[in-house]
């Protein structure tokens, strides 16, 4: 399988990542050598195997539902860029 | 006075213990020694104030007969694990002035058994490299001198900020490698998502070990792949790689995945005898064209462990080449998920816009950097609606079936694995940035299917190439049986001798 310039395009919206243009070729020429390189494995027989869940075999541990944390808002927003009595600021969601 | 960075961990605990030295005076040498290195750009951050009070804390303990089993040795810690208060950023720019508010826990346990806290290491930006050249703080070079080159050409080479020609220390734990091999610290922490801990040690001729998934907590560290993500120790000897993965390993409440086994005394297997046990020797790891090099270091490797007394037999891992494509999906689909996180609003780089998908986009398109982004893509497309099965599915599938080529090689007698952990010795810096990007994947050849099963794996130096560089050997466990490796490779390194490590030619 190999995408195309507006597959690339689509792709780096989904993941966010701003790209322009002239970007394009280089990243679709780098793409396409990984997913050539991905290719053989449509030839493994898969048939019958589960997919990998977990790579150690255990149970998912569980504990006391009770709030074991929290009232650090100035740990939280320590790092953030912008914030604003004590909430992260962001440009205009919705209008 | 005898050079204090020239002691092995074990030695300077020991000499700590018997107050021959003090954890201050060993501390200085150290900062002394990473001042003098400060071309080889191994270390991001220097933490001189921090590191001299934990040592003034632990001469104190000492001399009440005091302290835990790192009590006043000085380490370096990758830029990956959350040092409350200091550097952390993965060496990414979209983390740019982050300073967490908490302490991994990998790290407070090293705190807790009373290591000094040098800095931290230089690394490919979120783990993803194989040389180092992806750290937004740029190339690291590895302390051993390219071949034929004098020491003059390679301070000249030092001041250029690219390091062109130089030694890839490997990645992405190239900090970690080169800081040890250098002598800078005693040991260091580092972190495996496909040989980042192996493939350095290898090329720097230390040992290195990433130990069974759910060994140490992830908790605190920066998440690059979480299924296949592990921390431990760089280190000169077995015994100080011991040492080190005792305190950093345990259980831990705040990561699910961690094991709540009991953690053995590592150090107590180094020094066992192999007399017994059952060495692997898979064949589908003798690849075509394999450099004729690591084919007969392999066979030596073999013939020491049975002059050792181990019987060494054939065994076949049928899915092995399946397992560096099948990681070239998983690993970048985790990342794609893990990486979401940074979108400007709660830590790191923000760049201004007015609408926030572009401000999401405008911020990582100019704080994440070529590799990591073409990483994200990636792993954006196999996850996406339509190719979910054919790729994700698919190889997570895939990964079950290289699993259990191990686990039937384990259920057949085999005690231990013993492949090569690199498919040559370091290349040079600038060597393999050509537009194909599988190029230095394959790097990764021998050491991405223990990740894919979870599985320990050590390597220790076992010799030097032709040029005059360090290789290494793999060695691959059960299922936390980390002593048995620890047995066989320091088997293996008082068979091959202690490789001598580089004279100081960068000071």
């Amino acid at each position: 399988m190999s995408v195309d310039l507006a597959a690339v395009r689509r792709i780096a919206h989904l993941a966010r990542i701003g790209v322009t243009d002239a970007e394009l070729p280089h990243l679709q020429g780098e793409i396409n050598a990984i997913l050539a390189f991905v290719e053989a494995l449509g030839e493994v027989d898969v048939e019958g195997v589960e997919p990998m869940t977990s790579v150690t075999p255990m149970r998912l541990p569980m504990r006391e539902d009770v709030v074991t944390d929290g009232e650090i808002v100035r740990k939280v927003l320590a790092n953030a860029p912008l914030t604003e009595d004590g909430f992260f600021l962001v440009p205009t969601v919705l209008e | 006075m005898t050079d204090l960075t020239s002691l092995t961990l074990a030695d300077a605990r020991d000499q700590l213990k018997s107050r021959a030295i003090s954890s201050v005076e060993l501390t200085r040498a150290h900062l002394a020694a990473i001042e003098r290195a400060r071309g080889l750009n191994a270390f991001v951050a220097v933490t001189v104030d921090k590191a001299l009070a934990m040592a003034e804390a632990s001469d104190a303990r000492l001399a009440k007969g005091e302290g835990g089993a790192l009590e006043g040795l000085p380490i370096g810690i990758k830029d990956l694990y959350a040092t409350e208060g200091v550097h952390t950023q993965a060496c990414s720019h979209i983390l740019d002035g982050f300073r967490p508010e908490y302490e991994s826990t990998v790290t407070a346990n090293l705190w807790r058994d009373g290591a000094v806290m040098l800095g931290k290491l230089n690394m490919d930006e979120f783990a993803m490299g194989s040389s180092n050249e992806t750290s937004y703080y740029g190339p690291v070079a590895s302390p051993w001198l390219p071949p034929n080159w004098s020491a003059d050409q390679a301070r000249a080479a030092l001041g250029d900020k690219g390091k062109r020609g130089l030694l890839a220390p490997g990645g992405s734990s190239g900090g970690s490698s080169s800081a040890v091999a250098a002598h800078l610290c005693l040991a260091a922490t580092a972190s495996d998502t496909g040989g980042s801990i192996r493939q350095p040690a290898a090329f720097t001729g230390i040992v290195g070990i990433k130990p069974t998934y759910g060994r140490c907590s992830r908790w605190g560290m920066v998440a690059f792949a979480s299924s296949l993500d592990q921390a431990g120790p760089l280190a000169r000897t077995v015994r100080d790689a011991a040492i080190m993965l005792r305190s950093m390993a345990g259980p831990d409440a705040k990561d699910s995945t961690c094991s709540t086994e009991p953690v053995p005394d590592y150090e107590a297997a180094v020094g066992r005898s192999v007399k017994g046990l059952t060495i692997g020797v898979p064949k589908e790891y003798r690849l075509d064209g394999m450099n004729p090099e690591i084919e007969a270091l392999w066979a030596k490797g073999a013939e020491w462990l049975r002059a050792a007394g181990a019987k060494v037999v054939d065994v076949s891992l049928p899915n092995t080449r399946h397992a560096l494509p099948a990681y070239y999906i998983v690993a970048p689909a985790e990342a794609s998920s893990n990486l979401a996180r940074y979108d400007g609003v709660r830590y790191g780089l923000r760049e201004p816009a007015s609408e926030i998908v572009d401000l999401y986009e405008k911020t990582r398109a100019r704080g994440f950097g070529a590799e990591v982004r073409r990483r994200l893509m990636i792993g954006t497309y196999v996850l996406s609606a339509g190719y979910y099965d054919a790729y994700y599915v698919r190889a997570q599938k895939i990964r079950t079936l290289i699993k259990r080529d191990f686990e039937i090689a384990f259920a057949n007698g085999v005690d231990a694995i013993l492949t090569p952990a690199t498919p040559s010795a370091a290349f040079a810096i600038g060597d393999k940035s050509s537009a194909d990007p599988v190029e230095m994947y394959l790097n990764d050849v021998f050491t991405v299917t223990v990740n894919m099963a979870g599985l320990p794996g050590i390597v220790t130096p076992a010799g030097l190439s032709a040029e005059g560089l360090p290789l290494g050997l793999q060695l691959i466990g059960r299922p936390f049986d980390e002593e048995t490796l620890f047995a066989i490779g320091a088997a293996l390194e008082q068979a091959a001798g202690r490789t001598k490590l580089p004279a100081p030619w960068w000071a």
